[in-house]
């Protein structure tokens, strides 16, 4: 079964927001193809990460959503967000290859 | 493990390689940062053989499966670094600290966006500066956008912005912007499109989130333009930062020069696609396909001697 979380409006708050461990989270849309080629990667982190990063990705495109979307200022995607204790602490934005990212998770959380 | 080949670079011209290489026994490997290449960023592909419209994205990842069904496997990690340590041995460092061996080597990377260079672009980049117009088109629905540039994708991104937003301006710093007549048209057909000629930006201003252009020529006597968007289209430049060791002769534009066969200036290196004078530097999927194909015909002969 897929470790990455599907967010929405309704679950925001708690899987995210409330996350007792740091959540990774996927702002993506299905027209955007460096979003699809995204997706492989997330999983596999979501995996390796295990217990210590949760992932999670929402789609924007989907109008329950983009409230959320408008929230957090996405106007470039793939935008991934690094929450920790319901406050952003890391952005990045477009593509990244698996081990960038991973280098970037871990120097953000210092693990 | 060392391979025959070593393909850096997974978008149509490497993959492509790597079907012909694995349909000919050659032990292939390919290096890409996003498998597919640009054709991730591309909205529809609507001229490649077979496929009357197909999205850009399911295009890559057919590709891609395409690639993989011979086995090959496609290491989606950037390349820091190639070294030639001698006849027939190459070697390749990838950013996750792995070490590639190969015989020979098929340069694929392509190109990457060319930047603006002004105040402002960097710190407002995914903040309003965009360089996918059909990654984040969308969240400019009913608002101002501007384009800069004047060649085709420019003018692709125009168009297919000009469906979404408010009010689409075209920055662009000759007298009339340069692109197919089919976008041409498509410009003149829609009244929300304007074209500002003889123009350019001296700086991207925004605090949190882009506000403003300021311009070189005032539009309707003022140098500021208010826009919530700017996707800047001015064209591309070869990635070659990573061949400052092989030392490949390159042109004056810095694209590496090939022969007909695809071969380089260095011996068992060969190039393929945007990043090459080939094709009359004709930057399409079919092009860089066909490159590909041709340079590991070559590459085939060679490896056989
Ligand atoms: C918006 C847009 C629309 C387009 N529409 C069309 C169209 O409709 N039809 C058409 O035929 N063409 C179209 N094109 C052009 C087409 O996409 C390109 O010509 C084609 O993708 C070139 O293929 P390539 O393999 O040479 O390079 P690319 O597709 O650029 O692939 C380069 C590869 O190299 C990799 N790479 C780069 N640096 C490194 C590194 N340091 N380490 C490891 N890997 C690296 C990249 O990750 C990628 O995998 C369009 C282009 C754009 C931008």
């Amino acid at each position: 079964m897929s470790k990455v979380i599907d967010l929405s409006s309704e679950n925001f708050q708690k899987e995210v927001l409330e996350s007792k461990i740091p959540v990774l989270v996927d702002f993506w849309a299905p027209w955007c193809g460096p979003c699809r080629m995204m997706a492989p990667v997330l999983e596999d982190l979501a995996g390796e990460f295990d217990g210590q990063v949760q992932v999670a990705k929402i789609d924007v495109e989907n109008p329950a959503n983009q409230a959320l979307a408008a929230q957090y200022q996405i106007m470039s995607i793939p935008n991934m967000k690094l929450f920790k204790n319901g406050q952003v602490i890391g952005e990045l934005v477009g593509f990244r290859p698996k081990e960038e990212l991973k280098k970037e998770l871990q120097k953000q959380l210092g693990i | 493990m060392k391979y025959d080949l070593a393909i850096v670079g997974a978008g149509p011209a490497g993959l492509s390689a790597s079907v012909y290489a694995s349909r000919y026994g050659i032990k292939n490997v390919v290096i890409g940062g996003i498998s597919g290449g640009l054709t991730t960023q591309t909205h529809e592909i609507g001229n490649w053989l077979g496929e009357q419209k197909i999205a850009g994205w399911e295009f890559a990842q057919k590709a891609t499966e395409h690639a993989k069904s011979y086995g090959v496997e496609i290491k989606n990690f950037l390349a820091d670094e190639i070294k030639k340590e001698g006849e027939g041995n190459f070697q390749i460092f990838l950013s996750n600290g792995e070490k590639i061996q190969a015989r020979t080597i098929l340069i694929a990377l392509g190109s990457k966006h060319r930047h603006l260079g002004v105040k402002g672009e960097k710190e407002l980049a995914g903040k309003g500066v965009s360089y996918c117009a059909t990654c984040d088109g969308f969240f400019y629905k009913e608002k101002t956008v501007a384009v800069v540039g004047g060649n085709d994708s420019a003018a692709g991104a125009a168009v297919f912005l000009g469906n979404i937003a408010k009010k689409v301006f075209v920055i662009y710093r000759g007298e009339q912007i340069r692109c197919e007549r089919f976008w041409r048209e498509s410009i003149e057909k829609n009244p929300k499109i304007e074209v500002l000629s003889n123009t350019n930006i001296k700086e991207i201003v925004g605090k949190d989130k882009l506000e403003k252009l300021i311009l070189d020529n005032p539009y309707q006597d003022k140098e500021e333009l208010e826009v919530d968007g700017v996707f800047v289209e001015i064209g591309s430049e070869p990635n070659i930062e990573l061949l400052k060791n092989l030392k490949v002769e390159l042109d004056e534009d810095g694209y590496i020069k090939i022969g007909p066969d695809g071969k380089t200036s260095v011996k068992g290196v060969w190039a393929a696609g945007d990043i090459t004078t080939g094709s009359n530097k004709f930057k399409q999927i079919i092009t860089a396909a066909a490159e590909g194909a041709v340079a590991v015909a070559d590459i085939q002969g060679f490896l056989k001697k």
